[in-house]
């Protein structure tokens, strides 16, 4: 019951954060949907990083960790320390130096103004809606998953996902993206500093990591969990795409749009892989050790069922087992709230579906200017209401684990989309025709991948590589082939 | 020095592969780590400092001033 108590205590306090952020707000759209551009360095960072960790990284990883071993950090994490930054320096940067000179709020607008189209602008809305819905809906699912492991089963997992998408729902509708980056700042400083005891108190519990390692070594039904002896060297390479989707994300790219001083990019870049860093390698090494802990009958009988079936087990729940056997109460209590914090980082997903929503299609097809700017913040506020219910109705019939559907949909579909950013922002050849037929190929090759069989590959590759390169060269053949841009626009952008 | 960053950040992308650590466990870090393991929390680690390399010899410095121009100036 102690646990449960600290996590809605935790959850009351996030709420009042977006009341207070709803306190200072001006009303005006920018103010709502970016916080007025006027993000300091440290909440930058914090609230970037807690945007881009999720569920996924939390609950995800530890979860694949228990079925395949420590090949999951170097699928996700390592990769992700060195492209991420990568990105942010040299294409978050020229996003905020664009959105900064022309005025622009979402990566659409930026489209539009760049390849002077219109329609296409919105298409390449309805793609990028299309494939955050799957990870707004891990975040509601996690939160679910939480409540109703930390509770003890005392709340449903309907009810914990209810809980959860109020609450969220709640203060980005109030708080908007200020109310969204400073629950995020203090949703990462929690995790970071409670993430790291949870590892000592688990591992002191289970007696000691070297004991459990030397036991799994000796093992032959989880040897190889401790090596990669059962994973192909082909996939490993295919994961490196995955972190391309960073930038493509819309809400880290609406996020980039929201620091103070390009110069706060800085802190970022640099501290960001010690940020993942600390955040994935204890959830990996308590994921990978959870299979020595036959003393939780819940993991027992996972390890059981898979070494019967050769098949991964749902497995999102691990690291709350562990928690709920090895954590005094009150220290559970602080690392549930902990865990909470990071899978309730929909937050920032959710705020940037209504941003794109007010301004890409309300504002775009002329309603601002009938109805005004306090009728876009009201519309904002309506969406998040709207796809909030959707998410959480589709996360209650949503089957498949947290990392599988991040991976198979969210991942591949924005990583395939990130030529197009490289194209507007680095290439003045590129054309908005380009940028069609690479849009198209993206959505085309998402829905086959819908279809398509768990764990598909194209030569021995993860989908992610030909849905990526694919894009980039159509991008290329039709940009060489078709009407460039005026001369006016590439000299507004290119002036640098 | 700038010509070198694409190839360097082609390298350190490469050394993600580590295909030498890929059949073996052992040595084990602090009694627990897995070689794997080890060596990509030291590749992180590694991220870090090549990136506070990269925002001192690359950051972008003229397109700060580009943004923060009015038009006209």
């Amino acid at each position: 019951m102690t646990p449960l108590l600290f996590v809605l205590a935790y959850l009351a306090i996030v709420l009042y954060i977006g009341v207070f952020a709803f306190r200072q707000s001006r009303g005006q759209a920018e103010d709502y949907f970016l916080a007025g551009r006027s993000l300091g360095p440290w909440v930058f960072l914090l609230s970037l990083f807690g945007t881009h960790m999720t569920a996924f990284a939390i609950l995800g990883s530890s979860g694949h960790a228990f079925n395949f071993g420590i090949v999951t950090f170097g699928l996700m994490a390592s990769s992700s320390a060195f492209v991420v930054p990568v990105l942010l320096l040299f294409l978050g940067t020229k996003l905020w130096a664009v959105g900064k000179k022309f005025g622009h709020i979402t990566p659409v607008q930026i489209f539009r103004d760049r390849w002077e189209c219109g329609h296409i602008g919105t298409l390449i809305f309805f793609l990028q809606a299309a494939l955050l819905i799957p990870y707004i809906i891990i975040g509601v699912m996690g939160g679910g998953t939480t409540l109703s492991v930390i509770s003890g089963g005392l709340i449903p997992f309907w009810a914990g996902g209810l809980l959860v998408a109020v609450v969220v729902m709640s203060y980005v509708f109030f708080g908007g993206m200020r109310g969204t980056a400073w629950v995020n700042a203090f949703q990462t400083v929690l995790f970071l500093t409670f993430g790291m005891i949870a590892v000592f108190v688990i591992g002191n519990g289970m007696g000691g990591f070297s004991a459990i390692a030397e036991k799994m070594l000796n093992d032959p039904k989880t040897s190889h969990l401790l090596s990669r002896e059962k994973f192909s060297p082909l996939a490993f390479l295919s994961y490196t795409f995955n972190p391309l989707s960073a930038i493509a994300f819309p809400h880290i790219a609406i996020f980039c749009l929201t620091a103070k001083k390009m110069t706060q990019f800085k802190r970022t870049v640099m501290l960001y892989p010690l940020c993942i860093l600390l955040i994935w390698l204890p959830c990996v090494c308590l994921g990978v050790f959870a299979n020595q802990a036959q003393e939780i009958p819940a993991l027992a009988a996972k390890v059981d069922m898979k070494f019967a079936t050769g098949r991964p087990v749902v497995a999102d729940d691990v690291m709350l087992q562990l928690l709920g056997h090895f954590a005094p109460e009150w220290l559970a209590g602080m690392l549930g709230a902990g865990i909470m914090a990071a899978v309730m980082a929909s937050d920032s997903q959710i705020l940037a579906l209504s941003t794109m929503f007010t301004e890409d299609i309300f504002t775009f097809y002329g309603a601002r200017e009938r109805f005004g700017q306090k009728a876009q913040v009201t519309t904002g506020r309506l969406f998040i209401v709207l796809v909030t219910a959707f998410a959480y109705f589709t996360a209650l019939n949503a089957k498949a684990s947290i990392f599988d559907l991040a991976v198979q949909f969210s991942f591949a579909g924005f990583s395939a989309m990130m030529p197009l950013y490289v194209g507007a922002l680095y290439w003045k050849g590129s054309t908005k025709w380009g940028a069609l037929a690479a849009t198209l190929w993206v959505a085309g090759a998402t829905i086959a991948l819908f279809y398509a069989p768990r764990g598909f590959t194209v030569w021995g590759l993860a989908p992610v590589v030909p849905m990526t390169l694919g894009a980039a060269f159509l991008l290329w053949l039709v940009s060489t082939l078709t009407p460039k841009p005026s001369a006016n626009t590439v000299e507004r952008y290119f002036s640098v | 020095m700038k010509i070198a960053i694409p190839f360097i950040l082609l390298a350190y992308y490469a050394l993600h592969q580590d295909f030498w650590n890929w059949t073996t466990a052992r040595p084990l870090l602090f009694g627990f780590l897995p070689i794997g393991l080890t060596y990509h929390a030291l590749y992180a680690m590694g991220a870090a400092a090549l990136m506070a390399v990269l925002v001192k010899v690359a950051w972008p410095a003229r397109l700060e001033a580009w943004a923060e121009k009015e038009p006209g100036e």
